[in-house]
């Protein structure tokens, strides 16, 4: 354990941030060394908030374990969901009805746009601007309400399940999705004129937080992460999973490197996923919500490994299953870990506040890195 | 690269490797002190270039552990996965934290959760589990904790 | 006609007449004293409802509606809860500088209601270097913050301090720079004067680029000078947590709080007498029939609508704009404002010899 409180022999001032601190949203503690007001080193502590999901998982069947993986990245629990699903789906080779896969895959790209908007709102409140909160709440809001009607709940969805989706979309469901779109696109404006184009704003990102593309593979990044450093790294593209490779999206990526390419990523890809739903929200296919699976699940003896895109990135779920109605181990490779990891080599020479807007762009879920 | 390719390359890199071909992805197990050598030559080799270790894990399969590298190439899109089998009672293994930076943080996890110490590691010390818990391996099949597991 | 000065006059006179000029003096200072801290308190109040309002209001929400008619009286409940909350001081802290770093700032806000001129002819003290001891008393905040942060022994304070400090000296000189133009154009540092100056036009119509420039700097520096946002940089929450205020609760947190809303007063009102005629109504020239109109709205009305709409301002950066990085921040001054408001002054000083205003 590091000498926490105090100074270095260099005389450097050592404080810590967190694990209560308005800036990590969460308990997440950083040992911050500070010359000045200049950061030297970062260092993570984690576990503040580790259940050991997947120590969890190896006793919970195949059926119960989708449930406790809302609670990790419980901003995207539609996608850790969706993950778990198919990766359990791919061991049993069972075949997705379509109306089940156009559900999932809306749901998804609410989730993002969900996800997308709270970060915006949050990562602005780390800059000291209040008012964004405020107004992307006002949009999330239409969704968690969307959820609520379909799924019944607003934050931990728990929607996905084996072979399809738990039950039937509300009837009302594609017009409060198109009320919504329309909404949004009234009000997408404002999210510009409020921060985006505000010239203190763009000083505090641009040219801040270097993340060189080489850096970003070799530290394991992904996600709007990397994809603003200029990576091609979304899964959703390079190994498509239901119906994603029949969409027409873009990949977004942003050649600057730096925190604004890292935002202005974010806020393309929300009007990409509105892209998405208006493709298929007035063509929902009929037929059933869920494939025939039997009660109780049993895997091959083997190794299933699934990739999903989260809001945050990559999410990697890797079952290895003995044959049982449990999972041997299992293990969620989680964006979120990976993305902190290269919180100390950006912030290494950076002033103190930039770190928090680092933390902003690189979109920290703490429950996502300690799982 | 096809993975008969991929078996090819390997085999031509390290004769000592074995593979198996059951799962989604090539599978490649490879002996403890073959494997820092062999990462290398994945990660630089240009035809081969794994640069994006994906995911880092352990395994307790009671009799013995093994370490499961995930690896991709941005480049060319393969994917690889190492298996290193490790001895159970004083598992070790060669950092490659140096050539995935990734591996830093993800092998700090393994050895709070599995035990297992990675040689060279530049900081190897508890990351996710408070102070107090050096030696005890919470993710080990015979872990047992009377006050915070429920069994079901 | 009822008003502030005529009220002072009965008063005063009453007093002369009842008892011995010694005692009536007395009296009158008690009753000064008094109405500062009276005034002090109900600004407190006035100013916190306010700033919830206009942040619900730009935050699409409703803000306090519970307490008292549409919440009015949410700031009156929020003074007593913190009047019985603990006050408490860390261990490690230095016990004496930490108590009285909250009284300094409140009397130095309190020192600063002295030369204020709320109405036609109505003053505390209308003294002859009335602009220059508002600068002088002004930069004692300062050391108020520092003190606090100082003595916490808190390093989120400390570093809330020091930034504080870096930025209230920093910002001290564009704004006295930019008042000084406004000097030069009277020729008198009296606030009365200042005001009568008036008359005809205020100066930011006088004089207008050149003061207009003034008027914006003076507005940035002063925002600084308050610490608010954007240049909250001695508290910044999502860095330093509350930065010099980490560790005060209870009522001396209070009196931080309350001191900071009456500094943005003062400074508003400051603003609103230089650049923009203080009690005196919308004048144009010698339009004798306009002016006379517009001379039938009260002074005090003129004083506190311009006051308030200088505040106002200042509570809209608040919730716009995000907080600058505390280099930018000494940038921003000593390469952009510094050198403005002096090339200003220079400009403004060439203006008032040659006579060039209206």
């Amino acid at each position: 354990m590091v000498e926490e409180i105090g100074t270095t022999s260099e005389g450097d001032l050592i404080i810590n941030v967190g694990p209560q601190h308005p800036a990590t949203h969460g308990v997440l503690h950083l040992v911050i060394t500070l010359n000045g007001e200049t950061i030297k080193k970062v260092e993570p502590h984690l576990g503040y908030i580790h259940r050991s999901i997947e120590k969890m998982c190896e006793s919970l069947t195949y059926r119960q374990f989708i449930y406790v993986t809302s609670r990790m990245d419980y901003l995207s629990a539609h996608i850790n969901n969706h993950g778990c699903a198919l990766c359990v789906e791919k061991g049993l080779q069972v075949e997705i009805p379509a109306r089940a896969q156009v559900i999932r895959v809306l749901m998804d790209e609410l989730t993002r746009i969900a996800s997308h908007e709270l970060w915006w709102g949050a990562m602005a409140m780390d800059l000291g601007a209040f008012t964004p909160f405020f107004h992307a709440f006002r949009e999330r809001e239409t969704i968690n309400d969307i959820m609520e009607e379909t799924c019944g709940a607003r934050l931990t969805m728990n929607y996905m399940v084996p072979g399809g989706v738990m039950q039937d979309l509300h009837p009302m469901f594609q017009k409060r999705v198109k009320d919504f779109l329309v909404l949004y696109k009234r009000k997408i404006h404002e999210y510009d004129e409020l921060l985006t184009g505000n010239i203190i704003f763009q000083n505090r990102m641009k040219g801040v937080g270097m993340l060189d593309p080489a850096d970003a593979i070799s530290y394991g990044c992904t996600g709007p992460t990397a994809r603003g450093s200029g990576v091609r790294c979304d899964v959703r593209k390079f190994a498509p999973y239901e119906v994603y490779d029949k969409l027409d999206f873009e990949e977004v990526t942003e050649q600057g490197c730096d925190s604004f390419a890292r935002y202005m990523v974010r806020i393309r890809e929300m009007q990409q996923s509105v892209r998405i739903i208006e493709q298929l929200i007035d063509n929902i296919p009929s037929g059933d919500f869920q494939a025939k699976t039997k009660a109780v699940l049993k895997l091959p003896k083997g190794e299933f490994y699934q990739q999903v895109e989260t809001a945050r990135g990559e999410l990697g779920i890797y079952i290895v299953s003995e044959g049982g109605t449990t999972p041997y181990r299992i293990k969620f490779r989680s964006p979120g870990f990976s993305n902190l990891s290269v919180l100390d080599h950006i912030a290494r020479g950076s002033k103190l506040g930039d770190l928090v807007a680092m933390m902003g762009t690189l979109d920290l879920v703490i429950p996502d890195i300690d799982r | 690269m096809l993975n008969e390719a991929l078996k090819a390359k390997i085999t031509e890199l390290l004769p000592e490797a074995s593979f198996e071909e059951q799962g989604q992805w090539l599978q490649c197990l490879v002996a403890p002190k073959d494997w820092l050598t062999l990462a290398g030559s994945l990660r630089n080799l240009p035809d081969l270039s794994f640069d994006y270790m994906f995911c880092l894990t352990c395994i307790d399969w009671k009799t013995h552990l093994s370490m499961v590298y995930h690896m991709t190439s941005t480049q060319f899109r393969h994917n690889l996965v190492i298996k290193v089998k490790l001895d159970r009672t004083s598992p070790a293994v060669d950092t490659v934290s140096h050539i995935w930076r990734t591996a830093e943080l993800h092998e700090r996890e393994v050895y709070e959760m599995f035990g297992v110490l990675f040689n060279n590691h530049p900081d190897l010390r508890l990351l996710i589990l408070p102070d107090g818990w050096e030696g005890k391996n919470p993710l080990r099949k015979d872990f047992e904790d009377p006050i915070n597991m429920i069994r079901l | 006609m009822w008003s502030f000065s005529q009220i002072a006059n009965n008063v005063h006179e009453w007093l002369g007449r009842t008892f011995s000029p010694s005692m009536a003096l007395f009296f009158e200072m008690v009753l000064a004293g008094i109405a500062v801290i009276g005034l002090f308190a109900l600004l407190g109040l006035v100013l916190v409802i306010m700033e919830r309002k206009v942040s619900a209001w730009m935050q699409i929400r409703l803000g306090p509606n519970r307490v008292g008619p549409k919440g009015m009286l949410q700031s009156l409940a929020d003074t007593l809860k913190l009047l019985v909350k603990e006050g408490l001081t860390p261990d490690g802290a230095d016990k004496f500088l930490f108590n009285l770093a909250p009284f300094i700032a409140m009397i130095v806000a309190m020192l600063l209601m002295a030369p204020v001129a709320f109405a036609r002819d109505f003053q505390l003290w209308d003294m002859n270097i009335g602009i220059l001891y508002v600068s002088a008393v002004s930069s004692i905040t300062v050391i108020s913050i520092l003190m606090a942060g100082w003595s916490s022994n808190n390093k989120y304070s400390l570093m809330g301090a020091m930034r504080s400090g870096a930025q209230i000296i920093s910002y001290e000189l564009s704004a006295g720079l930019s008042v000084l133009s406004i000097v030069v154009l009277t020729g008198s540092l009296q606030i009365s004067e200042i005001v009568h100056s008036q008359a005809n036009g205020w100066w930011i119509f006088k004089a207008f680029p050149t003061v207009l420039v003034s008027f914006v700097t003076f507005i940035i520096a002063v925002t600084a000078e308050t610490n608010r946002a954007p240049f909250d940089l001695a508290e910044a929450e999502s860095e330093l947590t509350a930065g010099f205020h980490t560790e005060y609760s209870g009522m001396k947190f209070a009196l931080f709080f309350l001191a900071e809303y009456v500094n943005v007063f003062i400074v508003c009102a400051i603003g609103a007498t230089l650049f923009l005629g203080g009690w005196m109504p919308f004048h144009i020239g010698n339009w004798q029939g306009f002016n006379h109109v517009m001379d039938y709205i009260p002074s005090s009305l003129w004083f506190f609508g311009k006051t308030f709409f200088l505040i106002f301002v200042i509570m809209w950066f608040r919730w716009t704009f995000p907080r600058l990085r505390i280099d930018q921040l000494l940038t921003l001054e000593w390469k952009y404002l510094l050198p403005i408001s002096m090339i200003n002054l220079l400009i403004t000083t060439a203006i008032a010899i040659l006579g060039w205003h209206f």
